[in-house]
């Protein structure tokens, strides 16, 4: 083989109680998609961390195109070849797409006058566009990055990295955020890169993605290289075990629904984005205890808002909502928590935790001020903590320990911290936006597992998510939402991928052939 | 896995990274101001000594450190509790005026039993403070005015509605005075002195336990925790249930009512127990980087606190032993808010990788913050 453009030798990396990469030794050659994986909390990303110089090994050396180097921070990395897309993107909120392309590479144009030159914002907006054409990116130089979806934020990152020049492009978990659709233009986007010469190290939960595309496999656990397949000789069940050290089941068992009364009714409902466009466009539907209904659509449609709304953190424009017969169109979140909501929301780190917090109190962040974690005003630490100790095992939330800050957690022990805490409460109606996003394939068995038993306990779930086999393995029923309407509403056995794949493509279907609510 | 002795070890990392950056910050500032010294021909050690005497060599200067640490221990604690709650208190300055108007008012219009005189007084002193700083936060809650801005405009409200009351014929001017003063509260309103013939009052005990109370309301109270989220991350406090703006309000009442408290003790502990315009002017700013200093911790600010306290009380010494004017104080307390809030520079200069959980205070973060 040649030379591989990449090479981690013995790399090791502690943090405060976890050894987080230990004595790992990795490859990448020239031209290659090389998938890593690994349970949550393995040491994927603190591994191309390293790589990218957020931070610095313990031990071990680096060697790009054979020889060895020291990197100390991101432009190192950039200035040799190597890009990273990060699981949590790392955007500014408040500058527009060509701005965050031009952070820390700004391009002038006129007289030289250092930092009083005058930025190029119109050739950098082309090259952006032509970049997006080229490998099939699509994105508005001119959005603020605040106002696009999370789908549109993760292919700024991936044309920033391009725009800086990377050879070797680090995606982190990248199709954790897209619909089936979005991750085949993503391949598409990857092999056309690998077609020009760049290597690729794709991360990622989803085993089938790593057999289409991957050229080579390599497998952590608990910090260590457990060792290293191609696609050809392997299957996903043989992924799994070497991934989580037992047989995982892939497809959750699940009996038929014994719904009871409505616990959420939606009519008619409106709903406006920040820039005041009608986003949720005469929604109606009902949830009835004890059968879970699923939100098909590709990522944008409108679902972040009707989420919103229904728990009270967005304003709505018209309609109402009921829950358990009550109305609850314009009340506030906690009098909607307090009526036995529970809502796993799409964006963990702006609503669903508090990074600076320790993991206890990000699991009573609902709970803090009821008995028993307050009793009279006063907070009851112990409670907190017993309560932490408690789902941590239960959920087998990989953490050193309890009082270590959620920004410290691997995302998708992030995202197992914020299921524990919604799923730990006596609810009456889940509301699930992408519960299983960044989920290691032995956790989403779990809290498949969890949501099944919640339902069958007579709980309504509400479950939003642009993965389709989720959708299908976990649903009732199935509505489809597409431009803020809902297109068509059908039990699940007579969803196919097929037909779920039209109706989110906005076509609709000839009236007849919508099912009977 | 979760094992104590992981908690222990992180926390025990976790303190020092803390303590680091303030150190080093104090040590680069005092390093500095000297170089300013020996550019003007003064010996920095025996200048440091005599600072170090002032404020520390005898029974005296140490009383004298602790006076001067008092308000700026509550008003840092304002301005800290502020900070948790995500919110840039910049008003303590007249929160504290406000707050030693209406203690002193209390104080010389009636007079009553000491037991409930002091309280009384400094109670309105808490409350003056705590409105003062809650309109502001009212205007943010509601209408997204930044506190930065407002409070800063209270201040000169605060400034110019006093003035006009102690002024000429204003309604709290003492009669028969020249300078413009209100009269001075009745004995019973006086904090009482606690090491006889010292000028050592019972305001500095308030403030010390001001401090107790403000650690047990962040990290024991429901309210604490309401105060903390909403500073942490506005959005996630909404999704929690919390209600954003009513918490912006308390915080800041609670912020002022600390400021108002520091002012009441100034004028119901130090002769001439009265209240004049130029009274404390700028410790309300000075205390912005007392909190800083602290970590915005009520413990880091206490030490802060003294420190201030102590370099304001040893500086006539310093000047008188060495010719170091007293601004030369100034200019350490503000080189160590620069090295502070601009810890970058400290980090580089002592090659300090920040891999800390818990950032430091983060003073430009404020500006963009989400209201
Ligand atoms: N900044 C940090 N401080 C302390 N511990 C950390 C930090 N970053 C990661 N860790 C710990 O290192 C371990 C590996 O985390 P990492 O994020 O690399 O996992 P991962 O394989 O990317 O998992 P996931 O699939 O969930 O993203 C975890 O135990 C995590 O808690
Ligand atoms: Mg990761």
């Amino acid at each position: 083989m040649s030379e591989p453009v990449l090479r981690l030798v013995g790399i090791s990396k502690r943090f405060p109680g976890v050894l987080a990469n230990d004595q790992v030794d990795f490859e990448l050659a020239p031209g290659e998609i090389h998938a890593l994986l690994g349970e949550n909390g393995a040491g994927k990303t603190t591994l191309m961390n390293v790589v990218y110089g957020l931070y610095e090994q313990d031990e071990g050396q680096i060697f790009i195109n054979g020889e060895e180097v020291e990197i100390h921070d991101p432009n190192d990395a950039l200035a040799r070849g190597i890009g990273m897309v990060h699981q949590h993107f790392m955007l500014v909120p408040v500058m527009t797409v060509t701005e965050n392309m031009m952070l820390g590479h700004e391009t002038t144009h006129g007289p030289r006058l250092g930092p009083l030159s005058d930025l190029d914002q119109e050739r950098v907006a082309e090259e952006i566009k032509a970049l997006g054409v080229q490998h099939g990116l699509p994105i508005d130089p001119e959005a603020y990055v605040q106002d696009l979806s999370v789908g549109e934020q993760q292919r700024v990152e991936i044309v920033k990295a391009l725009y800086r020049g990377a050879e070797v492009l680090i995606l982190d978990e990248p199709t954790a955020v897209l619909t089936p659709q979005e991750a085949e233009d993503l391949f598409a986007v990857m092999r056309s890169l690998i077609a020009e010469g760049k290597s690729i190290i794709f991360i990622t939960h989803k085993l089938k993605e790593v057999l289409a595309i991957a050229d080579r496999i390599t497998v952590l656990r608990d910090g260590k290289v457990v060792g290293t397949a191609e696609p050809a000789q392997t299957s996903e069940e043989e992924l799994a075990t070497m991934m989580v050290g037992r047989e995982v089941i892939l497809q959750v068992e699940k009996g038929p629904a014994e719904p009871g009364e409505a616990v959420l009714e939606v009519q008619n409902l409106n709903v406006q984005n920040l820039r005041e466009q009608s986003v949720v466009r005469g929604v109606s539907f009902s949830v009835r205890a004890g059968e879970i209904l699923g939100i098909a659509g590709v990522q944008g449609n409108g679902q972040a808002e009707l989420v919103e709304a229904l728990t009270g953190l967005a304003p709505v424009e018209g309609g109402h909502v009921f829950m358990n017969g009550q109305e609850t169109t314009h009340l506030r979140p906690r009098a909607i928590t307090e009526m036995g909501v529970a809502h796993v929301p799409e964006d963990r780190h702006r609503h669903g935790l508090v990074l600076t917090y320790p993991l206890d109190e990000n699991l009573v962040l609902q709970t803090y001020y009821l008995p028993p974690f307050a009793k009279r005003s006063f907070l009851q630490p112990k409670e907190v903590r017993e309560n932490a100790k408690r789902l941590i095992q239960e959920y087998d939330i990989r953490t050193p320990s309890i009082g270590t800050h959620a920004s410290s957690l691997s995302g998708g022990n992030q995202q197992k911290v914020i299921v524990a805490r919604e799923l730990s409460r006596d609810i009456r109606l889940l509301i699930a936006n992408q519960p299983t996003r960044g989920l290691d394939v032995g956790s989403i068995e779990f809290i498949h597992t969890r949501i099944i038993e919640e339902r069958d306990e007579g709980v309504g779930v509400l479950l939003v998510s642009s993965e389709l086999d989720e959708i299908l393995s976990l649903s009732d029923r199935i509505a489809v939402l597409y431009a803020g309407e809902i297109l068509a509403v059908m039990p699940a056995r007579e969803a196919t991928k097929e037909r779920l794949g039209l109706l989110m493509a906005g076509v609709r279907e000839a009236p007849n052939s919508i099912a009977a609510d | 896995m979760a094992t104590a002795e992981a908690t222990r070890q992180s926390r025990r990392r976790a303190i020092l990274g803390r303590l680091a950056i303030p150190l080093l910050a104090i040590f680069t500032a005092l390093v500095v101001a000297s170089l300013a010294m020996v550019v003007s021909g003064t010996d920095p050690i025996k200048a440091y000594l005599a600072l170090g005497e002032g404020a520390f060599g005898s029974q005296v200067a140490r009383v004298e450190t602790l006076i001067k640490a008092t308000p700026f221990l509550l008003a840092g604690l304002g301005i800290a509790l502020a900070f948790r709650g995500g919110l840039f208190n910049i008003g303590v300055e007249g929160q504290l005026f406000v707050g030693s108007a209406v203690t002193v008012f209390i104080g010389f219009s009636v007079e009553l039993p000491a037991v409930i005189h002091i309280p009384l007084a400094l109670l309105g002193g808490m409350i003056g403070g705590a409105v003062w700083a809650a309109i502001p936060g009212y205007l943010k809650a509601r209408n997204g005015a930044h506190e930065v801005i407002t409070t800063i405009m209270f201040n000169f409200i605060a400034l110019r509605i006093i003035s006009w009351t102690i002024g000429v014929d204003g309604p709290l001017r003492a009669p028969r005075t020249v300078a413009p003063e209100t009269p001075a509260v009745f004995e019973s309103a006086r904090l009482p002195i606690l090491i006889p013939d010292s000028r050592l009052h019972a305001g500095v005990i308030i403030a010390v336990f001001a401090a107790f109370v403000v650690y047990w309301l962040l990290w024991r109270t429901v309210a604490g925790f309401e105060l903390r989220t909403v500073g942490a991350n506005p959005s996630a406090a909404r999704y929690a249930g919390i209600n954003v703006e009513f918490n912006i309000v308390r915080t800041m009442a609670l912020s002022g009512a600390l400021a108002g408290l520091g002012g009441g003790i100034q004028v119901l502990g130090l002769a001439p127990y009265n209240f004049t315009t130029g009274f404390n002017v700028g410790l309300g700013f000075d205390s912005i980087a007392v909190a800083v200093l602290g970590s915005i911790h009520p413990f880091g600010v206490a030490l802060a606190a003294l420190l201030f306290g102590a370099m304001d009380a040893g500086a006539r010494l310093m000047q008188l032993r060495t010719k170091v004017p007293i601004d030369i104080v100034t200019i350490v307390q503000g080189l160590i808010l620069a090295f502070v809030a601009a810890d970058q520079i400290i980090r580089r200069l002592y090659r300090i990788r920040a891999e800390t959980e818990e950032g430091p205070v983060n003073l430009s973060e404020l500006w963009g913050g989400e209201s």
